[in-house]
């Protein structure tokens, strides 16, 4: 039995498999269908200052080997997080992330604040999610506001803070060094990439928002490769995700130059994913004489 | 753990009417689990969602599955064979609430109908209304007989049945019922809603919406209701599929 408990910014993690933001909710569903101490954490549901109630459906379509989806931060807000569900999710034995997003930097910066008072494990920032009309995406596709809002946030968050970035941008190094620099403590890649799916009868786009954000095995290659460069760039560590199915994809994107995995839409076909990833992971660092899975971090040998 | 995933034998997956094809699956022993009203959720080889498909029967040790081939996961799923295992999360979702002692009309439009079968055999003598397009896709006729119902038929083009849609049927019997339920495409329901606003009758509806997790984590099925005055996003996977009528904001 490997050791497959990694550190991301100071917390443990009893393995590197995190549910992924959006995909899970609080965690009380999956709940439902094993301990949540099984996985290493849960990234929450994006949460914003005030509740808010999503796009209009349709929300996902699904495409090849992936999904579109525009759910547009459906969420009963942070007070609602913070009284109802943090609570509990603190009692299931795995690190809580909470995942925020804004309109603006201030309400930002209002939301790290509320929850530097919880018990919150760390913070993850959205600045990168497509599916909503103003902030999400818009503070994470420069070098200049995404520093701008790392910085602003950093200022006024005393918990371990993730910066979670945006693939629809030119050069994701670079960005990715803009948030180390201004003092984010790890980053977590790959949000979705934008997409869009037409019915060819009604040439009506599949969801009401028009595009959504691509997940799914179909981003898996953009991801490792973007994980391998932001990984050359930067020292914080990074949590890879994007498209995590199987158990060799993890280590693939591990060996690319992950510490931490978020593990996201593999679990709408099986919510077991998580868990048989872990199993197989470690399967394989004993078949691989690897005593930790820290051992596998950023090792690619590229030509 | 409230969630279950099981590999279910496919007993047989047989195509009873044009592109509605009907699969049974072995559940094992004992009564199964399911509410009328409740779905499956079936894992489609190669595909990354599953499909929902609503329970049509869970009677004799089988859970019966009749469904549309709309797009490629249900084409897949209607070319699954015999002793192939189907991997189903089920039951999910809230069903329709049946009490005793009151006559229910059970109103199923097209693919709408299938749930209405499992429904009726949990009703009192059930007046069960079922419209299709034409006579190509009129299914379960006698799987309603057997269920103990009293049985109307209708096609919008009348080549089966009466001429016509539910809704006019639902309009001329509603008297003779203290509650309805019902599930089809959203224009027929709106429908049937108005109907039963009309006539003071309560309306249950089951309603459909493009999903992904089917519990209620991803959020992804919103139906708009109205609670206490105040319209908010609910889920169809996890509120529904079925939701009482007057609180649907259409």
């Amino acid at each position: 039995m490997a050791d497959l408990s990694v550190k991301v910014a100071g917390v443990s993690f009893n393995n590197p498999l995190i549910a992924a933001s959006g995909t899970f909710g609080f965690g009380r569903e999956y709940g439902e269908f094993y301990p949540l101490s099984k996985l290493g954490g849960i990234s929450c549901k994006g949460i914003t200052l005030k509740r808010r109630d999503g796009n209009p459906p349709p929300r996902i379509a699904e495409t090849p080997s992936g999904i579109l989806n525009a759910v547009g931060l459906q969420n009963p807000g942070v007070d609602v997080f913070i009284q109802d569900d943090l609570p509990w999710l603190k009692q299931q034995g795995t690190v809580v992330i909470a995942n925020i997003a804004g309109n603006t930097v201030e309400e930002y910066c209002m939301m790290a604040e509320k929850l530097s008072e919880t018990d919150t494990d760390m913070i993850e920032l959205n600045i990168s999610c497509p599916n909503v009309k103003s902030g999400g995406v818009q503070f994470g596709t420069s070098c200049e506001s995404v520093g701008n809002i790392t910085k602003e946030v950093r200022a006024h968050c005393k918990k371990p803070l993730i910066v979670k970035l945006s693939p629809n941008v030119t050069d994701i190094a670079s960005i990715a060094q803009a948030a180390e620099a201004e003092g984010a403590d790890a980053v977590s890649m790959i949000n979705t990439l934008t997409g869009m799916k037409i019915d060819i009868n009604t040439r009506r786009p599949i969801i009401h928002n028009n595009t959504g954000g691509l997940s799914g095995a179909a981003v898996f290659p953009v991801a490792v490769r973007m994980v391998w460069q932001v990984s050359n760039a930067i020292k914080i560590p990074i949590i890879g995700m994007g498209g995590i199915t199987t158990w060799e994809d993890a280590v693939e994107m591990l060996i690319a130059g992950a510490t931490a995995l978020q593990i996201g839409t593999v679990l709408f076909s099986d919510p077991y994913a998580p868990i048989k990833i872990a199993e197989g992971v470690n399967k394989f660092l004993d078949d691989n004489n690897i005593s930790s899975v820290t051992e596998l971090t950023g090792t690619v040998r590229p030509w | 753990m409230k969630y279950d995933i099981r590999k279910l034998r496919l007993i047989s997956n047989e195509k009873i009417a044009d592109g509605i094809y009907d699969m049974r699956l072995e559940y094992g022993d004992g009564e199964i689990p399911v509410a009328c009203g409740q779905f499956a959720h079936v894992y489609v080889p190669g595909k990354s969602l599953r499909r929902p498909i609503s329970v049509c029967d869970a009677r004799g040790g089988e859970l019966r599955l009749v469904y549309q081939v709309k797009g490629e996961g249900t084409k897949i799923m209607s070319q699954m064979k015999a002793e192939e295992t189907v991997d189903v999360l089920a039951p999910l979702g809230n069903g329709f609430n049946i009490e005793k002692g009151r006559r229910y009309a059970l109103i199923g439009g097209g693919i709408g109908v299938p749930p209405m079968l499992y429904t009726a055999a949990k009703c009192e003598n059930p007046l069960v209304i079922t419209g299709f397009r034409n006579e190509s896709l009129v299914i379960l006729q006698d799987d309603f007989v057997k269920a103990g119902a009293e049985l109307l038929l209708c096609t919008d083009d009348g080549t089966a049945g009466k001429k016509g849609f539910v809704t006019d049927l639902i309009r001329e019997n509603i008297g003779r019922v203290d509650e309805v339920c019902a599930c089809g495409p959203t224009p027929m329901l709106k429908a049937i809603a108005q109907v039963c606003r009309e006539f003071g009758k309560p309306c249950q509806i089951s309603l459909e919406e493009r999903m992904a997790c089917g519990i209620g984590a991803c959020l992804v099925c919103a139906v708009k209701v109205r609670k206490n005055g105040e319209e908010i996003m609910q889920h169809v996977c996890k509120n529904g599929p079925v939701f009482n009528a007057e609180e649907v904001v259409f």
